[in-house]
């Protein structure tokens, strides 16, 4: 029998994360080709493992601070121990420095932005985002227990089904040099843009802070709310509680629509959720009319007071 | 405050990119290199600190096609030293790669801080900003926004989901994974960086040692399989509004 | 010519005062002309009379920190108006520019992009330099791209940026491409080798970069035989006028307007098609105020059949700019932070008030600054902008 694969599994202010769900859907697809166990490591709150019934077995070390460093120093330790065939760590904000600075301890590939993973013939080969999202690579590792950065969205998220059996692990930290201190939270004040059901998204092609009026209109007129990508937040057009993507919200609306949004994989991870996308933009071959199901290829200064009229036709 | 940032070309992809004739690797006739976009960020971020507290800034960077023009602009923009790594083998991963720069900059110690890209475009088996601080045993946090120096530790804002940030007291030396600097980097005027081609210089210094060997193998490198592209709507702009409604209204959506 | 381009180059604020242009700004008798005439001289700070003022009593530096000078979208009203001839907008201006320029602390974003873009990829846009002609595959005529088809050519077609990439500029092209057919004129384009000419670099106060710029395409028209350079972009005629010329550039020089006007006789036959047009045109600085071109466009619009012409309230010498010159077409974003209107928006208005159906332009800034304008402030015209090509084109069709 094949050694076990491993998900790390990430915690957020009391929580598992969703996509530490999805990796173990995908964990277990890959178990299940190479015939080995799924197991999850837990590195804190041992009773956060009740969410973790996907995996067939829990390693728990309940006295890991949530640094980066803490948790690569576990994780490592872990890994050199027990050796896994392989460990797939959510691809996050959260999670990357952890898992890039364990990799290096461990001498292994840390194999960035997953969106796939597969078993071919015993060799775990990775589907890989690379260059923005531009091309994508097929990668396999020449070490034993390579770690892979599995992106959100991969798979839909395992439920916690039973209660897992947890197996308490002990973990030896070095002295903390890296400690947290507080949360900082958004700025309040904006909508919460996880809630609503209507989305308008605005990108670069926005190209002005007044044209944003444009956005608030179309919003205006579907009851919605107006968020946006990274360059727009940037620009201070938006607040940041506003920001959709990879460092900002992962938004879930039934209708998302993507106004001068090139597409890159960072703001459409954000969007997994949505349940119908649309995209404007003038480029024919941007990235984002592959993330949409509906696509318009036209100049957003055109096509968003049209829509915002016919919208208001429509409703009377 | 003693300031190592450690930047590194990557493909323009303004620029199409193609893939070689082999399937795997990039093909290079066409290939255009810029500046890892958040390498960028880390050089801001270190020269805001410079001018906050004062100190140095040393940029070390790969050797790659047009990487002077790069260099002097750092220069220009505020950073004291350019030191350039010259012969080293071509098509490195990201785990070679930081295997050279890491000797290089533990020869340049002592640092206060070593700055470098949380990420970069091409990366596919590491993170160098990881990797660099295990090779140089310092500690090591990621996806930075800001950084506040003064004393033994940093403070360090570290950018979670949803807007929040995760404060962190950070033991120095160490290294930092920089996600974007506080401000947005700045501009140089191309005179600015004219005249510093003419009073300064490039220091060069030789790939040290041995890369290893890749521990990754790239079975395929393409273009992504469209193999959902949107319904593309037709027509006028108000042509297409008007099927973009009908379409929304059948889905319940209005 | 070297010898002036050196010349021009020295003046610097320092020695102004011991250069010809420098006497000519201490005549300055404080009257005022200048800020009056400036579309923005309400808002600057420091408007050209004061900073005279200001460099005369040695207190540049407060001048400089105001930043009044990014409000100067180099429309060439105020020298125009001058009682003394001082050549503000020509000498004065870009020199305290360029110094306002490098002691910015905070430059605006879109101004930043465009800058980097333009010396990255050779426009503004930031679009793929190798994708520079792809316009040319949606031509109903063909193109000659000389990088691939070196032979000589009576007809250099320097297209330029917002022309060569943006969509509506594009249709510009399409149709001055159509017109040079249709004349029977041996022309060519230089496809992806050629870079933006680098007004505005120089206007915004980016004048390394301007240099770096015109070194780069006097090299590159030194490469090719060709009789007479054509171009689409006003700012681009105007600084090969200005710029190029003291360096050295001594082919024919046309503006496509201006080209197609000393070809009326033969064009004018072809215009068969009536186009039912109340037209009013709108004077590009660069053209016009800089460079005299009053009549041409006007005589072109005049010549096809159906067209109504009609003038706004300013007109020729005293038509108000667009807003997109001397950088302005990247800090649209920085005016309306402060509070200032938009020009392309107080100019649209007096466009409507004619009448008129179409306003007809002839700089490829002016499309999308118009059409923009009409969004937010056309109300319920039905007004549209259209190059003065544009319509020659359209009126060629049967």
């Amino acid at each position: 029998m094949a050694s076990n694969i491993w998900v790390l599994a990430e915690t957020w202010r009391g929580q598992v994360t969703e996509t530490t769900l999805e990796l173990l859907t995908l964990g277990r697809e890959v178990a299940g080709q190479s015939g080995s166990q799924l197991e999850a490591v837990l590195l804190g709150d041992k009773s956060l493992a009740a969410s973790l019934g996907a995996a067939d077995n829990v390693l728990c070390a309940a006295n890991v601070e949530p640094t980066p460093e803490a948790v690569a120093a576990a994780l490592a330790q872990l890994v050199k121990e027990r050796q896994p065939q392989a460990v797939l760590v959510p691809w996050t904000n959260l999670s990357m420095d952890a898992g890039a600075l364990a990799a290096a301890q461990l001498n292994v590939p840390f194999v960035n932005g997953c969106k796939d993973l597969k078993s071919d013939a015993g060799t775990l080969v990775a589907q890989c985002v690379v260059y923005g999202g531009k091309l994508e690579a097929a990668v396999s590792a020449t070490t034993a227990s390579t770690l892979f950065g599995v992106l959100p969205g991969s798979r839909s998220a395992a439920s916690p089904g039973n209660a897992p059996t947890v197996t308490d692990v002990a973990v030896t930290l070095p002295e903390a040099k890296v400690k947290f201190t507080k949360y900082l939270e958004p700025e309040a004040g904006g909508v919460d843009i996880t809630q609503q059901d209507v989305l308008i998204a605005v990108g670069r092609g926005i190209q002005t802070q007044d044209n944003m009026e444009l956005a608030n209109d179309l919003a205006a007129a579907l009851g919605g709310a107006v968020c946006g990508s990274r360059p727009v937040i940037d620009q201070g057009w938006l607040p940041l509680s506003c920001q959709v993507g990879k460092s900002g919200m992962q938004v879930k609306p039934k209708l998302y629509i993507m106004l001068g949004i090139s597409g890159a994989p960072e703001h459409i991870e954000g969007i997994k959720g949505a349940q119908v996308v649309v995209a404007v933009n003038t480029d024919a071959a941007a990235p984002v009319f592959n993330a949409s199901h509906y696509g318009i290829n036209a100049d957003l200064f055109e096509v968003v007071p049209a829509l915002t009229e016919a919208v208001k036709a429509k409703k009377g | 405050m003693n300031i190592l940032v450690l930047l590194k070309m990557v493909p323009d992809v303004v620029e199409e990119l193609e893939v070689a004739g082999d399937g795997k690797s990039l093909d290079t006739s066409f290939l255009r290199t810029i500046i890892n976009e958040r390498d960028d960020h880390a050089l801001e971020q270190a020269i805001l600190l410079k001018e906050r507290h004062g100190g140095k800034v040393t940029v070390v960077a790969l050797d790659a096609p047009d990487i002077d023009d790069t260099l002097f602009a750092t220069m220009a923009k505020g950073a004291d030293r350019a030191v350039k790594i010259t012969d080293a083998p071509e098509g490195m991963t990201t785990q070679m790669a930081a295997k050279l720069c890491g000797q290089v900059v533990a020869g340049l110690l002592p640092a206060d801080l070593v700055l470098t890209g949380v990420q970069a475009l091409d990366d596919l088996d590491g993170l160098s900003a990881a990797l660099v601080a295990q090779q140089l045993n310092f500690p090591y946090i990621g996806v930075v926004t800001a950084v506040t120096a003064g004393g033994p530790t940093a403070t360090v804002l570290k950018e979670f989901a949803g807007g929040v940030r995760g404060e962190f007291a950070v033991t120095l030396p160490a290294v930092l994974g920089v996600q974007a600097a506080e401000k947005p980097p700045r501009y140089v005027p191309v005179a600015k960086v004219r005249a510093v081609m003419k009073t300064n210089k490039i220091e060069t210094v030789s790939a040290p040692g041995d890369a290893g060997a890749a521990q990754i193998e790239v079975r395929q490198l393409a273009k992504p399989v469209v193999s959902s592209h949107a319904e593309m709507l037709e027509g006028s702009p108000e042509e297409a509004a008007g099927k973009l409604v009908e379409l929304l209204a059948q889905r319940g959506l209005l | 010519m070297p010898v002036i381009a050196e010349d021009m180059n020295e003046i610097t604020l320092e020695n102004l005062w011991n250069t010809p242009e420098g006497h000519r700004v201490l005549s300055c008798m404080q009257c005022g002309m200048c800020a009056g005439t400036c579309p923005y001289g309400e808002v600057m700070e420091y408007p050209p009379r004061r900073i005279i003022g200001m460099l005369k009593a040695g207190e540049l530096d407060t001048v400089l920190r105001s930043q009044s000078l990014l409000t100067c979208v180099t429309c060439y009203a105020c020298m125009n108006k001058c009682p003394r001839g001082i050549r503000l907008t020509e000498v004065l201006l870009p020199l305290v520019k360029e110094q306002t320029f490098i002691q910015l602390t905070d430059m605006p974003a879109e101004l930043q992009k465009a800058l980097e873009n333009t010396d990255r990829y050779g426009n503004p846009l930031g679009e793929s330099p190798r994708k520079r002609a792809d316009w040319v595959k949606t031509s109903k005529v063909p193109v000659r791209i000389l990088p691939t088809d070196r032979k000589p050519t009576d007809v250099l077609w320097f297209v330029e940026c917002y022309t060569a990439y943006h969509p509506r500029g594009q249709d510009n092209c399409r149709a001055t491409a159509k017109l040079f057919h249709a004349l029977g004129v041996d022309f060519a384009i230089l496809g992806h080798e050629e870079k933006c000419a680098g007004e505005c670099a120089r206007l915004t106060g980016e004048t390394g970069l301007f240099d770096k710029l015109t070194d780069y395409t006097m090299k590159l028209l030194g490469k090719y035989k060709f009789n007479r350079l054509v171009t689409s972009g006003a700012h681009a005629y105007d600084t090969f006028v200005h710029e190029y010329r003291p360096r050295g550039f001594n082919h024919e020089l046309d503006h496509t307007v201006s080209f197609f006007a000393s070809r009326l006789d033969q064009l004018k036959p072809k215009l068969k098609k009536k186009l039912n047009y109340t037209v009013t045109y709108h004077d590009a600085c660069a053209l016009g105020r800089h460079n005299n071109m009053y009549d041409e466009p006007r005589k072109l619009l005049a010549a096809i059949p159906g067209v109504k012409l009609v003038e706004m309230e300013h007109n020729r010498e005293n038509g108000i700019c667009c807003g997109g010159g001397g950088g302005g077409m990247w800090l649209d974003t920085y005016y309306k932070a402060k509070g200032y209107e938009r020009l392309s928006e107080r100019r649209i208005k007096e466009a409507i008030a004619t009448g008129a159906n179409v306003l007809a332009v002839s700089c490829p800034y002016e499309v999308s600054r118009f059409e923009d304008a009409l969004k937010t402030v056309g109300g319920n015209s039905n007004m549209i902008v259209r190059d003065v090509v544009e319509l020659l084109a359209e009126s060629l069709e049967e």
